[in-house]
């Protein structure tokens, strides 16, 4: 055996028997770095023969190719040995808390605004919005509720001056009266918004939200009406069914004048909208009266509608099983992350009201 | 308005049972509110037994019992009388039931240091007999009913209480409820009795009612009632009056009271003999005082109505009469007042003294003017009947002519309106079933109101009459098309549902709060806005308008950290007022945001919030609603409840138009707080002016390279001014300008920061050879020392 393979032998032994990643960089520098072992068996090649040369370089080669292909492999295994060795001391306790982060939440108010929208939005009417403080001629008196009238009692009203022409609306009504003089018929709109009473106690707060609806046509009458509100109240509980009696009463602004109850059953503590032998009031509507479609400059003997109010705060009580009004108002920490809606949770009508 | 079925059986002949007539009541506009039990004023005096008689510890005379009244536990009461033994039956009243011999009340009270729950009655107590002797001694048979009221338990009978609308003061009546009830079906309403009473006593009292601007009174009807003897009433009328919920007082008010409600006619009884001279109805002079029958003294403003005699003023017309002229148990003679005074005056008047009363609540609404001598009669009779004496004729004063409106009705406006066809002659029929007069001219109808019901002006008003009666079921229900033809939400509205969302998608919760608030807290935030005072608030901490959403947000927050909960985010999108008049307002959304220093917390506290925070909550979400980067710049003057050295303002690029506020909250205000602000007005119209096309995109794939900078400024100088600079060199390479480090410190004069930025070059048309990005850099380092008064780092 000649230096020479004795050498590769070598080189060889101490390859296969390493089980060491730096002893191995070390080997791999002995052979093959600049100054390494194949390299200085090449240099010698210059004082070799033409024919030693070939048979020498071919030799060198061989032995190159040699050892590194072992020197590969014995890389891998050894790598592979101390990755799986450092895996296995890497062990982190997953159950530590991730990254803390907030998730921010939607109001049920708003929400059902939204949702409210959207179904309306369906069968073409549009959002309008008002004032909250309002002249007393449009909280009152073009809505036919007359200077002294007892129809005022109805409404424990915040003023803004002694001589009470300046408020904080009562209803969302006004809205009705805005959007009527400012454009021409038809009018489809809903109205959304905060409206104040003086009023506070276990199912009344000062501030609450109503929705206003007006549909102005020339020929609307109390059946599109009842199918507009029957629509709405279905799709807004999300049942196929609704039980729903209109029953008269009596707003100054419209004539004829209803309440609306939806029929409900209580099952475990829970109410159960659209069946059961129960009636909630939910909303009051009518006719526009005539005298408001004069105030607001609408010609009552070409077109009439309807109009309706609906308490925002209530239906969001109803539907997501809220007890108490005033929490609303609150803002009580737990109640906002348990009540409140996550904001993607966008009402569309393509994807439904509700997660 | 409250009344029994039986009240009810008086006017309307039906077969209709009770829960028939109140289901009908509601489905024609009567709301039933509620249906309870007749309350009997004996039923609470209860059979007990004396399981014990024990001593009373602090006196000889008095025993401590303990009494078994039918519940799980026995009850100790204190008794003085000398029978009360072991086993005794008697009969037990409650705490909060009136002892009917002398009308007191019972309370849980001490006696001799014990408490005593209720009492032990005698027969005299009872008003059963005279006997006062000891406590009602109750024979064997009672055994089987400890427990049970004494007296018996009338079942059956309900008080029925109606929520009547402001229209209908016909209702307020039950006579009213009768005739609807009628008209709708429900049985046929009687005839009223004619009265045969002789009426022979002559009417001697003068009565006047003087022309007076705006007099309220316009029909006074009276008749004199001789030697009366006043008394306790029957017990149907009692029962009567109890079921209304009022006291029983005598037979004369008793009746007075039971008209009222039986056709909505009220009267009033004088005592004659306390008249002086005659009678004038007259406005009121200003200063005038009397007392009026629940015993309190008003003194009135000029023109308010009162019945008046020689001495002064007798009543208030058609609110409250005065004690001076009061019936009493032993009034011989009487004068009985039927008459008619004006809603609005009237109610005008109540209003300023704060006064109510079933009469003022009936005369507001409307009360039938033609009813003046039909009530006058009916209460003659009655009293005649209980109390005896003669009757005079009926004086009536009149200074104006009521006539009954007509109306030229279509009847095709029913269908029209209700879009179901209705018959004409169900039309007519309901109509007249309701009083009104019909005669059919052609294709009109010609209907006289009655003149009970002064809510009919027009054709709507009869078209309501006509469908409450019929039925809203019978309407036929329309479906709702699906179309569109005007887009649901504007401009504005859009953005406020977007910028409500991505506030919320940045872990901010919802509230919403109230729109007033606290005066003193306001004033912190108002900065020179008006403040909006609120004439009538709630209570005095809600009694301005708020001119911030701080004040609310603020006391929220820190109750909510009163309740533990000490990292916090809130938000909340809505209305702050710069002024009273209707549109001075704002919609502004505002968050807070507070995070808890938590010492031991070694985690958490390696991200601590600062101003940065807040401020990229706020770039966020303008970069969502669509205002680019390059189309605002940052200021940093705030308004004073931010922290002046930690808070910066969004302003348009042009300067113009205030877009928000962010930072931290003005410490003296609260500590470690960060809040930010969009005036969302100004934002959407901004944004509305500057509304870009956006053009496609184009990039350059040309290598693009990236140079540091440090540059020496001033410590006052703005990073922003560096940047804007750099910016305006060359637009079209350079692309990005990035700050990657600020620093002051060792090395560096006091006076001095060192700003580092990398500036990202790239040309769109060529790759850039070494000696372009030289002159670039040469450019940017020469530019910002002239313009910035910098110096570059070596």
């Amino acid at each position: 055996m000649s230096d020479f393979e004795k050498k590769i032998l070598e080189f060889k032994n101490r390859l296969n028997s390493t089980q060491d990643s730096k002893e191995i960089e070390s080997i791999k520098t002995d052979i093959f770095s600049k100054n390494g072992f194949i390299n200085s068996q090449f240099k010698k090649l210059g004082s070799l023969s033409e024919d030693e040369k070939k048979t020498f370089a071919s030799n060198i080669n061989k032995a190159k190719q040699e050892l590194l292909e072992i020197f590969r492999s014995k890389a891998t295994e050894v790598l592979d040995k101390d990755l799986n060795e450092k895996i296995k001391k890497e062990k982190i306790d997953v159950t530590l808390p991730e990254k803390e982060f907030k998730l921010g939440k939607i109001h049920p108010v708003s929400q059902v605004i939204d949702e409210i929208s959207c179904i309306f939005s369906e069968i073409g009417f549009s959002v309008e919005e008002g004032p909250d403080v309002e002249n007393d001629y449009n909280n009152f008196t073009a809505l036919n509720t007359p200077e002294d009238h007892p129809a005022k009692d109805m409404h424990d009203t915040f003023y803004l001056d002694e001589n009470m022409k300046t408020l904080l609306r009562t209803h969302t009504s006004p809205v009705q009266v805005r959007t009527m003089l400012k454009g021409k018929p038809p009018f489809k709109i809903i109205a959304p918004g905060r409206t104040y009473r003086s009023d506070s106690d276990q199912t009344h707060t000062p501030m609450f939200h109503q929705l206003e609806g007006l549909h102005i046509d020339k020929n609307i009458n109390m059946g599109h009406l009842k199918g507009c509100l029957n629509y709405f109240i279905k799709e807004f509980f999300e049942v196929d069914k609704i039980k729903m009696r209109f029953r008269p009463s009596h707003f100054p602004f419209t004539e004829p004048s209803a309440e609306v109850d939806i029929g409900y059953r209580i099952e475990n503590n829970k109410i159960i909208i659209g069946e059961g032998d129960k009636w909630l009031e939910i909303l009051g509507c009518g006719m526009v009266h005539p005298n408001v479609l004069k105030n607001c400059k609408v010609d009552s003997k070409i077109y009439q509608g309807f109009a309706f109010g609906i308490g925002i705060d209530r239906l969001a009580m109803l539907k997501y099983g809220i007890n108490d009004l005033r929490s609303f108002f609150e803002c009580d920490y737990r109640w906002l992350n348990y009540y409140g809606f996550d904001p993607l949770d966008v009402p569309t009508n393509y994807r439904g009201l509700s997660k | 308005m409250k009344f029994t079925k039986d009240w009810l059986d008086v006017h309307l002949k039906t077969n209709k049972s009770e829960p028939q007539i109140i289901q009908r009541l509601n489905s024609i506009g009567l709301e039933v509110e509620k249906v309870e039990p007749v309350k009997n004023e004996l039923s609470e005096f209860i059979v007990a037994k004396i399981i014990k008689a024990n001593k009373h510890p602090n006196a000889d005379r008095l025993k401590l019992c303990d009494v078994d009244i039918g519940k799980k536990q026995t009850l100790k009461v204190v008794c003085g009388a000398p029978n009360a033994r072991d086993g005794l039956l008697t009969i037990y009243a409650p705490p909060g039931s009136v002892i009917p011999k002398n009308g007191m009340k019972l309370e849980i009270s001490k006696i001799r240091g014990e408490t005593s729950y209720g009492m032990l009655c005698s027969e005299s107590e009872l008003k059963l007999s005279n006997e006062s002797e000891g406590i009602i001694d109750l024979n064997d048979r009672y055994k089987t009913k400890i427990g049970k009221p004494f007296f018996g338990e009338k079942k059956g009978k309900n008080v029925i209480e109606l929520s009547i609308t402001p229209n209908r003061p016909d209702c307020l009546g039950v006579r009213g409820i009768a005739r609807d009830l009628s008209a709708s079906n429900f049985g046929k309403l009687k005839e009223l009795k004619k009265s045969k009473i002789k009426k022979n006593v002559k009417h001697n009292l003068k009565i006047k009612i003087e022309k007076n601007k705006k007099q309220a009174c316009s029909i006074f009807g009276s008749c004199i009632i001789k030697n009366i003897k006043n008394t306790e009433s029957p017990g149907w009328l009692k029962n009567r009056i109890l079921a209304l919920g009022l006291r029983p007082i005598s037979a004369v008010v008793d009746i007075t009271n039971y008209v009222m409600f039986d056709l909505n006619r009220p009267l009033h009884a004088y005592d004659l003999d306390k008249i002086k001279n005659k009678i004038t109805v007259r406005n009121s002079k200003k200063g005038e005082s009397f007392k009026a029958l629940d015993n309190k003294n008003y003194t009135l403003s000029e023109n308010m109505c009162v019945i008046s005699d020689d001495e002064g003023v007798l009543g208030l017309g058609g609110i409250i009469g005065g004690e001076r002229s009061g019936t009493e148990i032993h009034t011989k003679n009487i004068l009985l007042e039927s008459a008619y005074f004006d809603p609005s005056i009237t109610r005008k008047t109540a209003k300023k003294l704060d006064l109510n009363s079933d009469a003022k609540f009936r005369f507001e609404r409307g009360v039938d003017p033609q009813s003046v001598t039909a009530g006058l009669d009916t209460a003659v009779e009655l009293i005649l009947e209980i109390c005896g004496g003669e009757v005079s004729k009926f004086d009536v004063q009149q200074t104006k002519k009521f006539k009954d409106l007509e109306i030229k009705f279509d009847p095709k406006m029913v269908s029209k309106t209700v879009g179901t066809n209705i018959n004409s002659n169900e039309i007519k029929k309901i109509l007249s079933n309701l009083g009104f007069i019909i005669k059919s001219k052609e294709k009109f109808l010609n209907v006289k109101v009655p003149s009970w019901r002064p809510d009919i002006f027009g054709e709507i008003d009869l078209v309501e009459e006509v469908i409450r009666i019929i039925g809203f079921e019978k309407i036929k229900s329309i479906e709702p098309e699906k179309k569109r033809t005007k887009p649901t939400l504007n401009f504005f509205q859009k953005h406020f549902h977007l910028v409500q969302r991505s506030v919320a998608s940045k872990g901010y919760l919802e509230t919403i709060t109230w729109s007033f608030t606290d005066e003193k807290i306001n004033s912190k935030f108002r900065e020179n806005l008006e403040s909006v005072k609120i004439v009538n608030p709630i209570s005095s901490d809600l009694n301005v308008l708020r001119n911030s959403l701080y004040p609310n947000l603020i006391f929220y927050l820190e109750k909510n950290l009163n309740r533990g909960f000490g990292d916090q985010a809130l938000f909340e999108i809505g209305p702050i007022f710069t002024g009273k008049k209707p549109g001075q307002q704002k919609t502004i959304i505002c968050g807070i945001k507070k995070q808890f220093i938590d010492e031991e917390n070694s985690l958490k506290n390696k991200d601590l919030i600062d101003v940065f925070h807040i401020k990229k909550d706020l770039v966020q979400t303008l970069i969502e609603l669509g205002i680019e980067k390059d189309e605002f710049k940052i200021e940093d003057n705030t308004p004073s409840y931010y922290h002046p050295g930690i808070s910066g303002s969004v302003v348009s690029k042009d300067g113009n138009f205030v877009i928000g506020y962010f930072g931290a909250l003005h410490p003296k205000i609260i500590s470690n707080t960060f809040g930010f602000e969009i005036i969302l007005e100004d934002l959407v119209d901004y944004k509305s002016k500057n509304i870009k096309t956006k053009e496609s995109l184009t990039f350059s794939d040309y290598q693009k390279s990236d140079r540091d900078f440090a540059f020496l400024v001033n410590k006052e100088t703005r990073a922003q001014n560096l940047i804007d600079v750099i910016k305006k060199i060359e637009k079209d390479l350079i692309k990005d300008v990035k700050i990657f480090d600020v620093y002051e410190g060792e090395n560096i004069p006091s006076d001095k920061k060192s700003i580092a930025l990398k500036v990202t070059i790239q040309s769109d048309h060529k790759t850039l050879n070494e000696s372009d990005l030289t002159n670039i850099s040469k450019k940017i380092v020469s530019t910002v020392e002239e313009k910035t008064g910098a110096k570059l780092r070596s």
